[in-house]
């Protein structure tokens, strides 16, 4: 009976990840607005440090930057393809538990997010030419997965937070910013690390992971209880 | 004293902000407080 | 005013009662005399010569400012926890955010300056600096949604569940800026307060500002809260009033048809 129960939660959680990515694949909002803007943001960070030295030094530090901004964007987007119908109300009126619609659009965000991250990562090695390196390959793709999963799972949660608000365009920064700030340091580093732009050896960029999991992991169950309070009025 | 400009004005910092604030929060209660009957004030 | 007072003989116009005066009072007293010690009668430091005098403001009211982030957590949680989900720990909760939000602020700026004097710095990206800097930040944004509107139980809710992910936040932000600088450069500071060195008369005038500011925080908390009880008082009765008149706008509408 419970093995069943978790197998329906399971399928609502999907469906609802499918329906997001669905919206998603019909408007293109992503591939044509958010990852051009983002691009545009890396292509504005190479005129402000106006030096291909440094900026090749900062180009990791330069990728996060760019998708914590499109992580605003985004959010907004999703809880706005929500709020704009009342179709959040209906799924809650329709009895879904607020804990599988949080892990579903937080599943459909990550998508996009991961998607977004390797566009933003080849351009970085495009315009600022750090060299990839092999044994840094299994470091950098830790840190997509694990970075990808708590920018998700917070973002999720704050749009819950303010969506449906007048004026969230301006609080979701100023609530999402500080919570990230680790995710911005620790990905940072490992990534400089997988990369070596600052010097750094491969092996110095796997605590980070450990910090990254451990702030997804608080960030999954934050969410788990939090976020039923938070949509439920 | 020496850099008295740094010790007073932290000082001035502190103690004027914490007044301005007190300040304009009690008149501001005060102006509510005569708007609502004193029924709804549990202090009372 | 559209209501006239109701109820004692003698309407009260004020959130003061006796005992905020003897908070008021007690406070004061220590104020003046942590003014009297910090600037006068406190001998100036070896190492950090009359610098030191800051001190005596910039502790205290970092400590108000951790105890009054403490309180809003305790009572965000009591709020959630209780099944009354009574609006007086709500209230409580923000009132202690809103005195917290001033204390941090002004332990910024004491701090900038104090650096300034002894490291030759406003700031230096210490784990501590900066996750207090976090938590500045982190509560102004609860303020904000405070602000938001809605329902009073809704604000509660809303503000509580926040101030409890501020507390999941806030440790996560400070280790990793600590694991972020330990990892390239110690820190080239030493730490100043918790000097053990501390002769008898400073840690007198400094225990003397903890008090001190540990009143005025009980004193302004009491005054805050009761003034959100005015504000919630009035948003009631304000929607109560204009309810009655769509009633009988109604009412005379239906009665001319």
């Amino acid at each position: 009976m419970a093995e069943r129960i978790r197998w329906i939660r399971w399928q609502r959680t999907r469906a609802i990840a499918a329906k997001d990515l669905r919206v998603e694949l019909r408007g293109r909002v992503l591939l044509n607005q958010v990852i051009p803007f983002s691009v545009l943001v890396l292509v504005l960070f190479g005129f402000a440090v106006d030096d291909d030295g440094i900026a090749q030094r900062v180009a990791p530090g330069l990728i996060w930057m760019a998708t914590l901004f499109s992580l605003l964007v985004m959010v907004q987007r999703t809880f706005a393809v929500e709020a704009a119908d009342g179709a959040l109300d209906s799924l809650r009126v329709a009895g879904v538990d607020p804990t599988v619609i949080f892990w579903g659009k937080a599943m459909a965000l990550a998508v996009q997010l991961a998607v977004l991250e390797i566009v933003l990562f080849a351009a970085a090695i495009i315009l600022f030419a750090p060299t990839l390196r092999v044994s840094g390959v299994a470091l950098l793709t830790a840190t997509w997965i694990v970075s990808t999963a708590g920018l998700a799972l917070v973002g999720t949660l704050y749009g819950g937070l303010t969506a449906g608000i007048q004026g969230r365009e301006t609080l979701l920064p100023l609530l999402v910013f500080p919570v990230v700030a680790p995710v911005l340091i620790g990905a940072t580093r490992a990534v400089e690390s997988g990369l070596g732009t600052t010097g750094a050896a491969v092996s110095e960029g796997w605590p980070w992971i450990g910090l990254l999991t451990v702030f997804g992991a608080a960030f999954a169950a934050g969410g788990t209880l939090a976020f039923g309070p938070l949509i439920d009025d | 004293m020496e850099d008295a400009g740094f010790v007073i004005g932290s000082y001035v910092v502190v103690f004027g902000g914490i007044a301005a604030y007190a300040a304009t929060m009690i008149s501001r209660a005060r102006r509510l407080a005569r708007r609502v009957p004193d029924a709804d004030k549990p202090w009372t | 005013m559209a209501n006239a007072p109701a109820g004692g003989i003698t309407p009260t116009h004020d959130t003061g009662t006796r005992v905020t005066q003897v908070f008021g009072t007690l406070a004061a007293l220590g104020v003046a005399w942590l003014c009297a010690f910090g600037l006068l009668f406190s001998p100036a430091d070896r190492d950090q010569r009359e610098s030191v005098r800051i001190m005596y403001v910039h502790v205290p009211s970092a400590w108000v400012a951790y105890l009054a982030f403490g309180v809003t957590a305790v009572a965000s949680a009591l709020y959630l926890l209780r099944s009354s989900h009574s609006l007086t720990w709500d209230r409580l909760a923000g009132a202690s955010a809103e005195i917290g939000v001033l204390f941090m602020g002004v332990t910024l700026v004491t701090g900038m300056l104090w650096g300034r004097l002894s490291w030759g710095v406003f700031w230096t990206w210490d784990a501590r600096l900066t996750s207090t800097a976090f938590l500045f930040v982190t509560f102004l944004g609860y303020l904000a949604v405070r602000r938001l509107g809605g329902t009073q139980h809704q604000r509660a809710k809303r503000s509580a569940v926040l101030a409890m992910l501020g507390v999941l936040e806030i440790p996560l932000v400070h280790f990793s800026v600590r694991l972020w600088r330990s990892l390239h450069q110690d820190a080239t500071v030493a730490r100043i307060d918790g000097d053990p060195d501390l002769d008898g008369l400073m840690l007198f005038s400094l225990f003397v500002g903890l008090i001190a500011f540990t009143l005025l925080y009980v004193w302004l908390v009491i005054h805050r809260q009761r003034a959100l009880v005015l504000e919630d008082a009035l948003e009631d009765h304000g929607l109560d009033a204009a309810l009655v008149e769509r009633r009988a706008e109604a009412a005379l509408q239906g009665g001319g048809r």
